[in-house]
């Protein structure tokens, strides 16, 4: 329990780092660094596959994403960012507060009866789920990831013409 | 369930809610596309958690897993198109900032 405790408040942390962040390239950062105490969170919730496939895909894979689009905006001015800090103090400050308000709510309305959990247990391992049991979800995939390619290519296909 | 059981859902469910508050206030107090990207993606941590706490309760993590597998995939699909959307903007308008974006306003 404490070990879940202190992963979770790493990953509330790094959330919170990503929101904060001046710069975009460290909201990445902290963005991927969230997605690795996620990762982490997950093999100690007894699901390693899908913790390899965050800390794979979105801690790797999405972050790159980002940091390449990153890399084609122009850097701002000292101008721009003296008066970026000034606006961002302005509206981020209520951020830690609301935070901790949530917070104090939830710990004060505890609801030990709230959630029902019902148990209806799927047997198999995961591949036989994927595979066999959830055979429309993979076809989707496909469909998706098809169109996600598509969709790239066109949208680079229209900037390149532009051009 | 179990009081154990119970305390480790509800500490969870804290957590799940603070990152849920802060991925949604970054998407509405921010102005530039990308961090809007940042929060969706914040939103998404926080939801893939909770599907896997689920799971680890009622004993189905082999379904939940599947399940949030396919998030990830589609999450990539949206984050490398919204991306190349953002991209496309930033090259017509040399702006990320939402406010100067008005080619479809009125």
């Amino acid at each position: 329990m404490i070990i879940d405790l202190i992963l979770l408040i790493l990953m509330t942390l790094f959330t919170m780092w990503a929101v904060m962040a001046k710069s975009l390239l460290k909201a990445v950062i902290g963005l991927a660094f969230t997605s690795a105490a996620l990762a982490i969170v997950m093999f100690k919730l007894n699901s390693p596959f899908a913790a390899v496939f965050e800390l794979s895909v979105c801690t790797g894979l999405i972050t790159a994403v980002f940091i390449s689009a990153i890399t084609f905006a122009k850097p701002l001015t000292s101008e721009e960012i003296n008066e970026t800090t000034r606006d961002r103090i302005k509206r981020y400050w209520p951020l830690p507060v609301l935070m901790i308000a949530v917070m104090a709510v939830l710990f004060i309305i505890r609801l030990p009866g709230f959630f029902r959990v019902a148990s209806v247990v799927t047997p198999g391992e995961v591949r036989d789920i994927l595979w066999n049991t959830r055979q429309l979800d993979l076809i989707g995939q496909v469909v998706v990831l098809l169109a996600g390619v598509f969709g790239v290519i066109m949208l680079f296909k229209g900037a390149s013409k532009d051009e | 369930m179990s009081s154990a059981l119970i305390n480790l859902l509800w500490t969870y469910i804290v957590f799940i809610a603070l990152v849920l508050v802060a991925g949604l206030y970054y998407m509405l107090v921010t102005r530039n596309l990308m961090r809007v990207l940042i929060g969706m993606e914040i939103l998404m941590k926080a939801v893939t958690l909770l599907i896997i706490l689920f799971g680890y309760l009622t004993g189905n993590s082999e379904f939940t897993q599947a399940v949030v597998i396919v998030v990830i995939v589609i999450e990539v699909v949206v984050v490398a198109i919204t991306a190349g959307v953002i991209l496309n903007i930033f090259r017509k308008n040399d702006s990320l900032d939402a406010r100067e974006i008005r080619n479809l306003k009125g």
